[in-house]
């Protein structure tokens, strides 16, 4: 190596540059060397990125539904058409009740919609007919997503019967929405941008967890130990080619989102990748405690998959609303990093650079990170004395 | 030949447990994941933070915020006088939603007039979002029933009467736990079985059992078993706490439960000792285990339903034993179904246990390192 130690005792001036400089490119060359490095910063990401953006998806279309009409008249074909047009469901004519019934049980159909035989004789009676709405609630989200469809079919219906009628339509108070940032509701618009958070976790802290712990198993650390360098340079020696490794697959990460699964940027890229820069750090810092706290390269990587993975996907926000959880597991979601950059990312995504959420959080980032490294230079401080 | 095989899984038990950090894998992170999931996954809300924005002195608007504010699920945060506050509150995820009445609502209500209720929803979450929508629906369905019934009014043509079956409060924790039975027991059959063979390869110790008297079948047996009982055990440890804990009820039986928890737990160690036999050491044999995990829970319709998925993301989940259990877990946990329901998902994972078994003792002695 280059990085000799100057005459003298004490380092020349830039010394500290060049041990660090030395430190780096034996890192690097370790990369190079050892690709598994390099397949987790990049291959990963695309392989996880490719599975759950194609595989995840909580937007129902084409549910089967199960139509029950008892007396076939005009007024029912109408109803029925209304199912007919829309891309969510995909209906079957079943002619009793009983048989809709085995349908559902055995999961051919998620819904049933009956007609009674007397429907159109009622429809003009003031009461109104009932429509029965039967859903397969085993699982509640689609249930009550289906139940939302069934009904927006419902209202539709009804406006169109009334005004061809002449009349007026007779419901008192009607729900206009609008929604912000994602009026097509796409749920990839938010899924992908959480999946690139917990991706760069899982990279940030395997990237590093190995590291340290591999000096230690393989002896390697005393000898650093006893070179000039100080215990920030040789952590700093760590970070900085894995950050440039993490940056790597963050960019690609970002690049498929927009390109591949067409999730929009609103926001500016510049502050994401500050941004995504810092929650790096953080996922870095952790991985280089819990490799410094191991000590062992088989317990670091368990570790770091079950104290990074699980909570960022679970705990984060990404997926499962924070507010609606109990308040002790509240409390939890505020340790983890994931959160802060969930609530950027999402935000810089869909709705453009809003400081309001992006400066508290990103505070909190800073915070953890200077903590988590803070503690790992303290940890391999102790351990030299 | 018994006497052999019981020695064997002898064996493997005490390399599991001898060792304190073996123990602690195998049942502290599964009973915290439990946990966590039980209480962390929900679909559901219970608190959606909104903002007033009432431009209707009449009363009729005040009921209607009254009903927001008596919903256990709304929580009101803010209330605006102007337009212009809107943006700030929902960029800042201060709130969810903005619930507007405009100044002739209480007008038209009493002319008889649809009168609009504008809701503006923050779509950061899609998901979130539409939960959302559909919870507001149901406090104005409630509303518009009452006015109309107080005026002695006639309804809309037709009503939709809805009911859930197996679940009537749709409960997302109905849906998530008894799939957290699967996927737990997956996770923990394949940490034992996966190490299993890589860790006597890596440690030279498989040599010295293929020349032992023990035959390529008892080796796989003993190897299995293990996995096998351990998988066994923890899951009925989880049923136990899903249906006591956390108060899922269990309408089927249990004999058809168990029927299907052995075929995929025979499909899990297969696929486990398959891998293992593969990995040449422990480190390659836990890569191989995650790298077949993640995918099997993803594309096991635990979180989301397969039917969204992409046909040929489709066709790819039909490899993945965990899709054919989860159908089973929550058939028999919520449906009650009998075992002839269930016959079409029994015999795949039959036949993924059998394939891979098999493979997994060809490896035994064919693969060379």
């Amino acid at each position: 190596m280059t990085g000799g130690a100057a005459p003298g005792g004490h380092a020349a001036r830039g010394g500290a540059g060049m041990r660090l400089r030395g430190l780096v490119r034996k890192e690097f060359l370790q990369i190079v060397r050892d690709p598994s490095s390099i397949a987790i910063a990049f291959l990963m990401p695309v392989f996880l990125l490719i599975l759950f953006g194609y595989g995840v998806s909580l937007d129902a279309e084409h549910v089967p539904v199960a139509l029950v009409v008892e007396q076939p008249s005009a007024d029912t074909a109408d109803f029925v058409a209304s199912f007919r047009g829309s891309k969510y469901f995909a209906p079957s004519d079943v002619a009793t009740m009983p048989r809709a019934i085995e349908r559902m049980l055995e999961g051919r159909v998620d819904a049933i919609v009956r007609l009674r035989a007397d429907f159109a004789q009622r429809l003009r009676r003031p009461d109104g007919a009932p429509v029965q709405l039967i859903v397969n609630g085993v699982n509640a989200n689609t249930a009550r997503l289906i139940e939302g469809y069934v009904q927006g079919a419902w209202s539709g219906w009804l406006r169109q019967r009334s005004e061809a009628q002449g009349q007026m339509l007779r419901i008192p108070v009607e729900v206009e929405h609008r929604v912000w940032f994602n009026s097509a509701l796409r749920s990839r618009n938010y899924l992908v941008p959480g999946l690139v958070v917990v991706i760069m976790t899982l990279i940030g802290a395997l990237l590093t967890a190995m590291v340290m712990a591999r000096e230690w198993e393989r002896g390697t650390m005393e000898a650093l130990m006893v070179t000039p360098a100080a215990v920030s340079e040789i952590l700093l020696g760590k970070l900085i080619p894995y950050f440039v490794l993490g940056t790597g697959g963050m960019l690609l990460s970002v690049a498929m989102a927009v390109w591949l699964f067409g999730v929009p940027l609103r926001g500016s890229l510049w502050l994401l990748w500050l941004t995504a820069s810092l929650f790096l750090l953080v996922a870095l810092g952790m991985g280089l405690l819990i490799s410094s706290l191991a000590k062992n390269q088989f317990i670091a990587g368990q570790l770091a998959i079950i104290v990074t993975f699980l909570p960022a996907f679970l705990l984060s926000g990404f997926i499962f609303d924070i507010d609606s959880m109990p308040a002790v597991v509240q409390v939890i979601t505020h340790a983890i990093a994931a959160r802060y950059f969930v609530a950027i990312a999402t935000t810089l995504f869909l709705a453009g650079d809003v400081w309001s959420v992006v400066l508290p959080n990103a505070a909190a980032l800073l915070a953890m990170a200077a903590l988590f490294l803070g503690l790992t230079w303290r940890k391999t401080r102790k351990r030299l004395e | 030949m018994w006497q052999r095989i019981v020695a064997l899984v002898r064996k493997e038990f005490l390399a599991l447990f001898k060792d304190r950090r073996g123990r602690f894998v195998l049942i502290v992170p599964p009973l915290i994941q439990l946990l966590v999931f039980g209480y962390a996954a929900t679909f559901d809300l219970n608190r959606i933070p909104y903002a007033l924005y009432n431009e209707d002195p009449g009363g009729a608007a005040r009921t209607l915020a009254a009903a927001f504010d008596g919903s256990p699920h709304f929580e009101r945060v803010a209330t605006i006088a102007s337009e212009k506050e809107i943006a700030p509150l929902v960029d800042a995820r201060a709130v969810l939603m903005v619930v507007h009445i405009g100044p002739r609502f209480s007008r038209d209500l009493l002319l008889g007039t649809p009168a609009p209720l504008q809701v503006i929803v923050d779509g950061r979450n899609s998901n979130t979002a539409l939960v959302a929508i559909n919870y507001l629906r149901a406090v104005v369905d409630r509303y518009n029933r009452n006015w109309l019934s107080e005026r002695d009014l006639p309804g809309p043509a037709a009503q939709l009467e809805t009911r859930a079956w197996f679940n009537p409060n749709l409960e997302s924790r109905w849906f998530f736990i008894p799939g957290i039975v699967g996927v737990i027991t997956l996770l923990v059959t394949m940490l034992v079985t996966a190490m299993s063979v890589a860790r006597e390869r890596e440690q030279g110790t498989f040599d010295q059992l293929l020349v032992t008297p023990l035959r390529p079948v008892e080796i796989l047996i003993g190897k299995a078993l293990p996995g096998f009982i351990i998988g066994a055990a923890e899951a009925s440890a989880i049923i136990l706490i899903a249906t006591l804990w956390f108060d899922i009820p269990l309408r089927g039986h249990l004999e058809v439960l168990y029927t299907g928890l052995a075929l995929f737990l025979l499909s899990a160690v297969g696929v486990g000792l398959m891998i293992s036999s593969i990995a040449v050491t422990q480190q390659q044999g836990l890569l191989g285990a995650f790298l077949f995990m993640v995918p099997a829970v993803t594309l096991s319709g635990f979180a989301t339903p397969i039917a969204n998925m992409p046909p040929a993301v489709q066709a790819v989940t039909l490899l993945d034993p965990l899709r054919y259990f989860l159908v089973v877990l929550r058939k028999l946990f919520l449906e009650g179904v009998s075992f002839d329901v269930l016959v079409h998902q029994f015999w795949p994972m039959a036949l993924i246990g059998v394939a891979s078994l098999a493979i997994a003792g060809w490896l035994f002695r064919h693969r060379m390192y």
